[in-house]
This record gives C-alpha cells, sequence and structure tokens, in this order.
C-alpha cells in the first residue's frame, strides 16, 4: 500500500574532518520513502549507505556534518532543533542497528529502557508505561515477557536483543522504521526469524521500513524498491524485482554475481589421510575458586572424530557457541584437549609445546578478523616472513626477502606493498597479507576460521578463488570454519554441521546441501538459501 | 553478595599476614636501632631499655610477641615517643588525618567529576581546554608548592585564614590542608571522568538513546554518565586510603597533629612498634576500600555479581 511520500533526502552530502583532510562520505544523493513501503539502501563497506540514515536522524559522529535536506512530512531534519528533532526521533521515525550486543544499555533492565521513550512521547504514567512495554514484548515475541522486564541486556541472547531493539523502536508506533544492517550480527536462523517477524509487525502496523543492507539475498526476499550505493553515490535504483531481473550498471551486477560459485571435487580415494581426530573433547572450566565450590565444566568439543585427506577441503559449520572455532583449534593443540590427535604418523595427543614447535609450520591457521590478526607496528614484510625466523633460522635476510616476494605474488599483491604497514590496506587485502604469512612455511594442513566473514561480498568471492587455487598449487588440506553456507559450499568437498559440540550430521558437500538429514541442518539451509519473499510486495 | 564479602574479608587474614610479617622483618633488616642516637646512650641505658622492651630476645620470640599482642589490638609502646602507646597515638592522630582526607576526597570527587563531564560535553573546544589546562596544573604542581602559597595568600597577605595549626578542630584550621590535599586529586578525577566520559557518550547505546528521542539530559546523565563512573569509583578506592591515612607534607607545613608524619618519622628513628602500626592501619585501610569499591561496583554495574 505505497501512499504519499514522506521522507525525502535532497542532494545530502556527509563530510567528515579527520587528521587527513576532509572526506566526503556522501556525496549529493537523492532518495525517497513512502508510507508504507521497503525501501533497501545496498552497498558494500564504505559506500555510504550507514552515513546517509545517521546524517538523516543527526546521530553523525561529533567530527561529520550534513547539507543538503531531509524532508519527513515538511520539516527539513537537518535544520530542525533539538527538542523539535526529540519529538521526530524515536516518535516518527525509528532506527535499529547492527550491533545488537551493544545497543542496549547495560546498565539498566529491558523494562526500564523500554518505558523511557514510552514516557517521554507519550506521558504515560509509569504503570501504563510498563503495561506498554509488557504489550511491546508479547509483540516481538520474546518468551516470558513479564520476567524479562526485569531482566539486563546481559542475561539475554543476540537475538533476543535485536528483538527488543525493535520493540523499542516501535514503542510509539513510528512512521518510518530504518533497520542499519539488522540482522548481520546474527546467526543465520535467528536472522530469519528476526526478518520474519519484521516483516509481520510491519504488515500489522503499516510502518515503511529503510533497510540498510549489504546482503543482496535479504533484498531479493524483503524489498520493494532498491537504492545500490557506492562511493557515498546512487549507481541505480528501481523496483526490487525489476533490478534483480535487469541490473543495469555494472556495479549492480557484479554485486548480483558475487556470490561465490564454483564446487570443490574431493579428493582422490586413496589420498593419505593427513590430520586425524578420533574423540577430541575440549572442555572449560567456568568460575570456581577459593571458597566458591568447584567450577562449571563447559563441554565445548564433544567427542568429534575427524579425517582429513590430502587435498581435502572439511567446511565446518554451526552456530555461534557451536565449537567449530574450538575444534579447530584444538586439532592444531592451541588447546588442551582429550581424545587422539594424528598428524601423518605422528601422535600429536602427547606433545607438548616444544614437540609441536617443529610441527607448526606445516598447520597453519588464518583467522577471522583481518584488522586485529595483523600487528599494526610491523610492516607487512615483517609479518609474513616472521615465522621463517623462527622455523627456517638458515635463511639469510635476502633469501627471506625472496620467499616474500613470492608469497605476495601468489595471494595476488604487488610485492612492492611489503614495506608498508597493515593500516595502508583494505579488509580483504589484509587477509591476503594473512594467508601469505601462513603459506610462506609451505603449510601441509591450513585452519581457515571464518576468513571470509569480515569481508564484503565482492572480496569474498576473490578470497575463496584465491584459497581455491593455493590449494590446488600446493596440495593443500583445509579445514574451513564458517557459518555462512554459500562460502562453504563453494570451498568444500565435506561437511560438518555442528550444534552444541557435537557432530548433528556430516557427509559430501552435495549430500549434505542436496537432502539434509536432520532437522537443524534442514533449518540451517532453509534459513541460509531459501529464496521464498518474507512480504509480498507492495 | 552476603558470602562475597565474607569471602573478601577471610582472604583480608592471610593477606594482613603476610604484610604483617614482611614489615616486621625488613624494618629489622635496617641498620640500626631505636636507640642508636645522634647523641649516643651510655651503654648501661641503652641495655636496660633493649632488655625492658624485650629487643634482646631472639628475633623469632620477637615476632610471635608482636603477633600476640596485634591480636590482642595491643600496638605496643611507642619507642620514640615513650609516654604514649602506639594506640594512643592512632587515637588521637588518626581522627584529625581521616577527617581532612574525607572532606579532601569528597572535594576531589564532586568538583572533579563535573569538571570532567563539562570537559567532555564540550570536547576539542574552550570549555575542554580550560579544563585539561587546569588539570594538567593540578597534577604538576606538587603539595609542596601549592601549600606553601595557600599560607602565603590566604593566610598573610590576605589574613583570610590561619597560616596553620589545628586550632582543636575550628573549620577555618582545616581549609588550607583540604585544599591542598584535593588539588592534585581534583586534577586526576577531572582527567579520568573526562576520558570515561567521552568513551562513554560515544558507545553504540548512546547512539540508540539518541536514536529514541530522549532529552540530552537522560543521554548524558541516565544513560552515559552511570557507566562513565565506574573507573571514577576504581581510583576512588585506593585514593581514599592514601588520603585518609594522612600526608606528611600536608601536615608538616600546616602543623596538624594527624599520623601522616609517623610513619616517615617513626622508619627513620626505627621506632619498630610505630613502624608496624602505621603499615597495619594503612593495611587495614587498603583492604577496607577495595573491598568498598568491588562492592560499589556491582551497584553500578549489573554484570558484575559475585556469587
Amino acid at each position: 500500500m505505497a501512499g504519499e511520500t514522506i521522507l525525502s533526502v535532497k542532494d545530502l552530502r556527509v563530510r567528515f574532518r579527520t587528521l587527513d583532510g576532509v572526506v566526503e562520505a556522501v556525496k549529493g544523493i537523492h532518495l525517497h520513502v513512502d508510507a508504507g513501503e521497503t525501501v533497501a539502501v545496498v552497498g558494500e563497506s564504505g559506500s555510504g549507505k550507514s552515513q546517509t540514515m545517521m546524517a538523516a536522524m543527526s546521530l553523525l559522529a561529533s567530527n561529520g556534518e550534513a547539507t543538503g535536506a531531509v524532508d519527513y512530512r515538511g520539516k527539513n531534519l537537518l535544520t530542525l532543533g533539538k527538542s523539535e528533532l526529540n519529538k521526530v526521533r524515536g516518535r516518527k521515525i525509528s532506527m535499529i542497528f547492527q550491533e545488537p550486543m551493544t545497543s542496549l544499555d547495560p546498565l539498566y533492565t529491558i523494562g526500564n529502557q523500554l518505558m523511557e521513550p514510552i514516557r517521554k512521547h507519550r506521558g504515560l504514567s509509569g504503570a501504563a508505561a510498563r503495561a506498554e512495554a509488557l504489550r511491546l514484548l508479547e509483540l516481538v515475541k520474546i518468551p516470558d515477557p513479564e520476567r524479562r522486564l526485569k531482566s539486563y541486556p546481559h542475561e539475554m541472547s543476540g537475538g533476543q536483543r535485536q528483538r527488543v531493539m525493535i520493540a523499542m523502536a516501535l514503542a510509539n508506533d513510528p512512521d518510518i522504521l530504518i533497520a542499519d544492517e539488522p540482522t548481520t550480527a546474527l546467526d543465520v536462523t535467528i536472522q530469519a526469524q528476526i526478518l520474519t517477524l519484521l516483516a509481520e509487525l510491519q504488515r500489522k502496523l503499516g510502518m515503511a521500513i529503510v533497510f540498510i543492507t549489504h546482503d543482496l539475498g535479504i533484498v531479493r526476499r524483503f524489498a520493494d524498491r532498491v537504492y545500490v550505493m557506492r562511493y557515498g553515490e546512487v549507481v541505480e535504483e528501481g523496483k526490487a524485482d525489476e533490478l534483480f531481473a535487469n541490473p543495469q550498471h555494472d556495479y549492480t551486477k557484479m554485486l548480483l554475481a558475487a556470490e561465490p560459485t564454483g564446487r570443490k571435487a574431493p579428493p582422490a580415494a586413496n589420498a593419505p589421510i593427513l590430520l586425524e581426530g578420533r574423540n577430541v573433547e575440549v572442555e572449560f572450566k567456568i568460575g570456581g575458586g577459593f571458597l566458591a565450590g568447584p567450577p562449571m565444566l563447559l563441554r565445548a568439543v564433544d567427542r568429534i572424530s575427524i579425517m582429513l585427506k590430502q587435498r581435502q577441503t572439511i567446511g565446518i559449520v554451526g552456530e555461534s557457541g557451536s565449537g567449530k572455532s574450538t575444534l579447530g583449534r584444538a586439532l592444531l593443540r592451541l588447546l588442551p584437549s582429550q581424545g587422539t590427535i594424528r598428524f601423518g604418523n605422528k601422535d600429536l595427543s602427547k606433545a607438548d609445546r616444544a614437540d609441536m614447535r617443529p610441527l607448526r609450520r606445516e598447520l597453519q591457521l588464518v583467522f577471522q578478523d583481518p584488522f586485529g590478526s595483523l600487528s599494526p607496528r610491523m610492516t607487512v614484510g615483517q609479518i609474513i616472513t616472521e615465522g621463517l625466523l623462527v622455523h627456517e633460522p638458515s635463511l639469510s635476510s635476502k633469501e627471506r626477502d625472496n620467499r616474500a616476494v613470492e608469497a605476495l605474488r601468489e595471494v595476488g599483491l604487488s610485492p612492492e606493498t611489503r614495506n608498508r604497514y597493515p593500516h595502508e590496506f583494505s579488509g580483504g587485502q589484509r587477509q591476503r597479507i594473512a594467508i601469505a604469512r601462513a603459506m610462506i612455511l609451505k603449510p601441509k594442513v591450513v585452519v581457515l576460521d571464518e576468513p571470509t566473514s569480515a569481508l564484503d561480498r565482492s572480496v569474498q568471492k576473490q578470497i575463496v578463488e584465491l584459497l581455491r587455487k593455493l590449494q590446488a598449487d600446493h596440495d593443500l588440506s583445509y579445514l574451513f570454519i564458517s557459518h555462512d553456507l554459500a562460502v562453504v559450499r563453494a570451498m568444500s568437498d565435506y561437511i560438518i554441521v555442528m550444534k552444541q559440540g557435537k557432530i548433528v550430521e556430516e557427509g559430501p558437500t552435495e549430500e549434505i546441501f542436496g537432502a539434509p538429514r536432520e532437522a537443524y541442518t534442514k533449518t540451517l539451509m532453509a534459513a541460509a538459501i531459501d529464496e521464498t519473499k518474507f512480504r509480498q510486495s507492495a | 553478595m552476603f558470602l562475597y564479602v565474607f569471602r573478601r574479608l577471610l582472604t583480608a587474614i592471610p593477606t594482613m599476614f603476610v604484610i604483617v610479617t614482611l614489615a616486621f622483618f625488613l624494618i629489622r633488616v635496617a641498620p640500626g636501632g631505636p636507640f642508636n642516637q645522634e647523641r649516643g646512650l651510655s651503654p648501661e641505658i641503652k641495655a636496660n631499655l633493649e632488655a625492658q622492651f624485650g629487643l634482646n630476645d631472639p628475633i623469632w620470640l620477637q615476632y610471635v610477641n608482636y603477633l600476640k599482642n596485634l591480636l590482642h589490638g595491643n600496638f605496643g609502646p611507642s619507642y620514640n615517643l615513650p609516654d604514649f602507646t602506639v594506640t594512643e597515638l592512632f587515637a588521637n592522630g588518626l581522627p584529625i588525618s581521616v577527617q581532612l582526607g574525607l572532606s579532601a576526597l569528597v572535594l576531589a570527587l564532586a568538583v572533579g567529576t563535573v569538571l570532567g563531564i563539562v570537559a567532555a560535553l564540550n570536547q576539542n573546544k574552550l570549555g575542554d581546554y580550560s579544563v585539561i589546562a587546569l588539570a594538567t596544573a593540578g597534577s604538576t604542581i606538587p603539595t609542596f608548592v601549592i601549600a606553601p602559597v595557600i599560607q602565603l595568600l590566604f593566610g598573610l597577605t590576605w589574613k583570610l585564614l590561619p597560616i596553620g595549626g589545628w586550632g582543636d578542630g575550628a573549620w577555618i584550621n582545616k581549609i588550607g590542608p583540604i585544599l591542598t590535599l584535593s588539588l592534585p586529586q581534583i586534577a586526576i578525577v577531572a582527567r579520568l571522568m573526562r576520558g570515561s566520559m567521552i568513551e562513554s557518550l560515544r558507545s553504540n547505546h548512546i547512539r540508540t538513546a539518541r536514536a529514541l528521542g530522549l532529552s540530552d539530559w537522560s543521554v548524558v546523565v541516565k544513560h552515559a554518565l552511570r557507566g562513565a563512573v565506574l573507573p571514577i569509583v576504581s581510583y576512588a578506592g585506593p585514593a581514599a586510603a592514601a588520603l585518609l591515612t594522612g600526608s606528611i607534607i600536608v601536615e608538616t607545613i600546616f602543623a596538624i597533629p594527624g599520623i601522616g608524619r609517623y610513619f616517615v618519622d617513626a622508619a627513620l628513628n626505627r621506632d619498630y612498634t610505630l613502624v608496624m602500626g602505621t603499615v597495619v592501619v594503612i593495611a587495614l585501610f587498603t583492604i577496607a576500600f577495595n573491598l568498598i569499591v568491588d562492592i560499589l561496583y556491582a551497584f553500578f554495574d549489573p554484570r558484575v555479581r559475585y556469587d
């Protein structure tokens, strides 16, 4: 039921004053939102999609400034006084954010935080606001809402916190809900639940939704109209169906084609087994101590057996807390564990740190976070050759340098970059550096712990291709840990599905994707690759 | 919570034991004794005195006896102020030091917190720069400069305050010492507060509060401030222990009969019992204030739970 235009952004520019001078994040864009419709603003990191909406809500960081106009029902939000603005924010236009874990105040109860905007905007009494808060928690389907009113944010899961955020945003029956990547930080199954809830609430309450996202899958299933942004400009706009069917701009076409493609063939049947774990168990102690009683035991990995052959990629999938990263670390003996672990013909179960050291070069690990895992005070050359100092101390510095050049070429970076520092590189380039750091040692097994999760889709695709090429060139075996099923599917020939430390289901990739047997796997698959729409187009 | 406090009090016992033991032997390792004075006592008198205070006993016996007395709340006689027991000295001096210290602490927390908030809300503007300048000055000018300047200006030039002395606790005598004690603390608290408030104002839940259209008052006071005071609470614990046990500089310059001077005087004179008494008092204050800080922490931050 698209109606009149209620929000229109005209020639909006957002500039930030930084140490490197003024940076223009949004460069004169136009967009509009009609009553009751769902508009998606799509783009990769740095496209200015979030800053556009932050500017509209006067939420820019203190070094930012916006010019142009953001008209909401005849008022320019950019020039409105503070108290006038606060009659619109949270009342007529509200917003939910990407980080459900930190977007609620940790020091107040859910009830207190829910009641505050209700009382502020509608002037209800305490008791009436409380009843209203209870109704909202029911609306967003939080179980046991009466008790939850007294809970603190840290007592709730990410999905529940996002529901609370939605309840707060909808508390005063707004015209427009701006949702800034509201499901990016959540597991796929939770993501589907939240999107279903948003669609249902929109049907019930009739507000317009502005959806800021990098995820075209969500846009396809959710939006009426789409704006595609790049480098602070809108490069294409149109009805969702038309835009997906017939993209005009090269960038849109590139985004649409950015899903990682291709499949990995399984290794030869007689390929030797490289890394084998039998009944691997990892327990963590929680609490305990002087007069506090015995600690609680949490079994993060529960009797898991796994066999990794040469040139094989085993994908380990599962939601956060399923124990998939812990398993990867235990197999590399980076965590103490029970059970047997064999590498080639060596038994690692009893190996101590000194025994492990010579084996480390053959067992490498690449982390998720390309920003935190590279030392900011070392040059790229120093970072990638550091392992050589330990494992091949006889190399001269000239030889090390040659190896660095070779490794950087392999991962598709120019060798001249080796004298620069990590902060000068983008996320995708940093991940290439992290991969080069592992590859320079010529390893046999590489554990890849969510190596593409922090990257944009188009960059993900490149990294997936790079990893597959390196595998083919060097006979590598991968343990690929990820919650992203599209990437796992493109990378692995065998898949293990984990939940609460246990294997739920395992098998060759096409079997798991084609015909999942277990209910949990089916839920996971449905949430990730289903293409049915959450809502009918207006 | 009750169990937690009980547990903490129990762990305080071994902590105290270690502190007392270390201090007991360390001060005896230092060369000389309580009766090696400049002018020198005649050997007979010295021997008599040492016999009277049990200083000729084997050191382990002295240690056991000291612990026994301590458990009965008896700190023993002062060797250098022979008319007083250590307990009497503290009974007279401690209330004075605590009064001055506590007032200085309260003043520092009140003024420092407000200055810090003002600076944070005006980040990189005039208000911020003035607070930073003030705070830098406050923490770099030593108390032995501040104290005489206060005496000179307020005491001699303008004749508003007495130059020194306790005056039986007249309030006008307390102003100079309290100001001197609190100025550096104001500076530290203001800087801490500024930093943590700026960080707090940048956090995601503050963005949420703004997006919900809450008033500035609610955003700043209800949501940003409560999280931002936590570092101040942490700092205030050890600071309170230090302030309340007196300051040798302030008490000497203003001629205040507190306990601040005992620590240094007693250590220099090898007044074993008085040194030990001071160690015990400071340790008790430190343990108590750290416990109070941890309890306050749980009060301010619901994520902290001790059970």
